[in-house]
């Protein structure tokens, strides 16, 4: 039987039935347009159990327990929301005038102006398109988003070991570095005595893919490009080339190790958002949309697991206080969680303590003027080989009188040691001195700063966590896994440790796990009846 | 006293245990599970959180971010670790990466805290700790006949010479402290004299396994009254 309807006339009664959603979904199944990876962890969807069915303990008020309650309370459970601090968003926060930075033992108040611009997002500072369930959440809550610059070819490259320290222009960098590689590679290919399995009509593609990759001359040698910026000229006047850069010097730079491909990660490519005026927005939008008890300054003492449920005592205000609930949703780093009274079992501890916890350090710097806009710089990251690693420019606030810079991002374990051992004062003037080697009247710019050490930062001690291969080998199943009726969530149980993605997709699985077995348990008490 | 063969006894349960020492950690939780069920854990004071957060609940200890237990300590050695972190004896030495993270919280205790955090740490009663580290208790008890002359023969410490009670103390902690006074990261600083004392009294141990030993020894020693 002759099919009765075109795929096009299909297509427009999906649309008239489901909306744009609808017509996508149905070109995917059809192969019409290219199916996009989806989240690995779907969406839990979950049983409204009915008023008041089923309790949820949720320890910790970050990304992954905020979504938490804020999915378990849509589908009918009693949550109660613990938060040891005194403020929710765990490490998603953006600080502003008056913001307490409560580093143990080094407790910093943020001195900012007080401006809507002028914040900064000690923790995500990046979401990436491909992150579904944050883009959900963003727009089902209204969180508007902005473009965040990752990668900025204007920004600088700083190296002590190249080009005397002298900053270059990273599309300098990388245009004269893909230059001389791709003379290098062409010279080889041109050889008479080259071996590859290639047709002629091959090797003459090949060579026009490494002469454009190059950007290279008829002669495939490199004699400087565009692509590194002019000179002078190219308006009114003819351009004027730039001469490469000695590629010895290219070669001496630690750039090319990681930082010139960064923008390439799996979680850096462009573009890349962030939400307005900081990226705390998404914690305050699920906070604002979840009406069960969000408990802060409640520090979790003991967990109990027991056959039907989970007894946890928290301390609340000098007073110890006992929650049961039918299930728990543990966000509290694990490595904190020995330090908690707790009946788990023994594999479960072994696999705890299987995780390290990991270093980060960043520092935010109030700027004065926005400097760097003169310097033909609008938001991305200047990369130098020194302690503070990367200088971010804010992307946000184009054009007004001050901006908050990102002074250091460390990833280096020894350097973010130092920096933590030192005042908050010494830290910033160390990221001062780092800082005039690559922009030299930094130093005159400076008004206030904030620093942030994750792994001494307060209910915290570690961003991220850290697995070995072998730790994922042996003990990520046993994490991911609940013990009994209790669920450790969050990024740290995931493979984006450090992303709020990670957090969230593993709400989601710990969701989807509970939801299947208050179903079956729903499924036997019908049975029963 | 103790029967000394029936420490042998108990030493041989014990090693049976090391051979799986997460084994020991099902009847210690269990118990402080049901003590914390009964409400009975002693809080920390708002300003003395912090502690929690590295120490454990009850400062019972946390080696996943390297912190011992401090319950059970007497106060006059508790009193003089804040003061060595204070005065930089201990936490300044750059190698030593966890004693530099108790140091901020030492120096940042106003004068008037540091007896009120004494008061709390001192209120907490003691509960046994799990046992990590495998060695030769037996081999360990000869070499602790030297430790035995400050610490008491039992581990029971001793205000006079300012040598801390080791008995009942977390052995991972007992080890990185030990490796410390070895290598100088402890015990070097000027004007730390017990630190120098206790520096020149491990050359006695000369490698790792003579200090697990020497630890695993100590571990026996907790169940001691």
């Amino acid at each position: 039987m002759a099919n009765p309807f075109t795929r096009r006339q299909f297509l427009n009664m999906v649309g008239a039935a489901g909306g744009s959603a609808a017509v996508y979904q149905a070109s995917v199944a059809l192969g019409l347009i290219p199916a996009v990876a989806a989240a690995d962890t779907p969406r839990a969807e979950l049983l409204n159990v009915g008023r008041n069915g089923r309790s949820v303990v949720v320890l910790g008020a970050g990304i992954s327990g905020l979504v938490s309650a804020y999915e378990l309370e849509r589908a009918g459970y009693r949550v109660t929301l613990l938060e040891a601090s005194k403020r929710v968003g765990g490490r998603n926060m953006t600080v502003r005038r008056g913001d307490l930075i409560d580093e143990m033992g080094n407790p910093q108040i943020c001195e900012f102006d007080d401006h809507p611009n002028l914040y900064f997002n000690c923790g995500p500072a990046r979401i990436p398109a491909h992150h579904h369930h944050l883009l959900q959440y963003c727009r089902d809550l209204k969180v508007p988003l902005e473009v965040f610059v990752n990668v900025n070819y204007h920004a600088w490259v700083q190296d002590p070991d190249a080009f005397d320290g002298r900053p270059v222009r990273m599309r300098e960098y990388v245009a004269d570095a893909r230059g001389f590689m791709t003379e290098l590679l062409a010279k080889s290919v041109n050889r008479a005595d080259f071996e590859a399995p290639f047709s002629a009509a091959d090797t003459e593609r090949l060579l026009g893919f490494i002469r454009a990759y190059g950007d290279l001359d008829t002669n495939y040698l490199y004699k400087g490009s565009n692509r590194a910026g002019y000179l002078g000229g190219g308006m009114t006047r003819a351009p004027e080339i730039k001469p490469p850069l000695d590629f010895t010097e290219i070669l001496k730079s630690s750039f090319w190790r990681f930082r010139m491909h960064w923008g390439e990660g799996e979680d850096q490519a462009a573009p890349l958002m962030q939400c307005v005026g900081g990226n705390d927005a998404i914690v305050k939008a699920l906070a604002r949309n979840i009406t069960s008890p969000i408990i802060v300054g409640a520090p979790v003492q003991s967990i109990t697991l027991r056959d039907d449920g989970v007894d946890v005592v928290y301390d609340q205000k000098g007073r110890n206080r006992q929650i049961s609930a039918d299930f728990c949703i543990n966000c509290i780093p694990s490595h904190l969680l020995p330090g908690v009274r707790n009946n788990f079992p023994a594999a479960y501890l072994q696999a705890m303590a299987s995780v390290q916890r990991g270093k980060l350090f960043k520092i935010g710097l109030q700027m004065k003027e926005r400097f760097w806009e003169r310097e033909n710089i609008y938001g991305g990251i200047s990369w130098t080989n020194q302690e503070v690693e990367q200088i971010w420019y804010p992307t946000h606030g184009i054009h007004g009188k001050k901006g908050v810079m990102l002074g250091a991002y460390v990833f280096n374990n020894d350097t973010n040691d130092l920096f933590a051992r030192m005042s908050p004062a010494a830290r910033i003037e160390l990221a001062i001195q780092n800082g005039e080697r690559v922009h030299p009247d930094y130093r005159q710019y400076v008004e206030t700063g904030v620093s942030v050490p994750w792994h001494r930062m307060n209910y915290m001690m570690g961003c991220t966590s850290q697995w070995t291969p072998q730790a994922r080998a042996d003990y990520f199943a046993t994490l991911q896994q609940p013990s009994g009726r209790h669920y450790l969530v969050g990024d740290q149980v995931s493979y984006h440790p450090g992303w709020m993605e990670g957090a969230i997709s593993s709400a989601h699985l710990a969701m989807a796990d509970l939801d299947r077995r208050v179903r079956a348990e729903a499924r036997g008490a019908a049975a029963n009846a | 006293m103790r029967n000394p063969l029936e420490r042998l006894t108990l030493l041989a349960l014990l090693s049976l245990a090391l051979l799986s020492p997460a084994l020991l950690w099902l009847p210690l939780a269990a118990a402080a599970a049901e003590r914390a069920a009964a409400g009975a854990i002693v809080i920390a004071p708002e300003p003395f959180r912090y502690c929690v957060v590295c120490h454990g609940v009850e400062l019972s200890g946390n080696q996943l971010v390297d912190a011992p237990r401090l319950s059970g300590l007497p106060r006059w050695y508790l009193a003089r670790q804040l003061e060595s972190f204070r005065a930089g004896w201990r936490g300044a030495h750059a190698m030593d990466t966890h004693g530099m993270e108790m140091r901020p919280q030492a120096t940042v205790l106003a004068a008037g805290e540091i007896s009120q955090v004494l008061d709390y740490a001192t209120r907490i009663p003691r509960t046994p700790v799990a046992t990590t580290i495998t060695g030769d208790p037996q081999r360990g008890a000869t070499l602790f006949a030297t430790c035995a002359a400050c610490h008491g023969a039992n581990g029971e410490g001793n205000e006079t010479l300012a040598a801390p009670p080791l008995a009942g103390q977390n052995d991972w902690y007992l080890v990185t402290q030990l490796d410390n006074f070895r290598s100088g990261v402890r015990g070097s600083a000027a004007d730390d004299i017990q630190g120098a004392l206790m520096r020149a009294s491990v050359t006695m141990l000369n490698d790792d396994t003579a200090v697990a030993d020497v630890v695993a020894y100590i571990n026996s020693l907790q169940q001691s009254p």
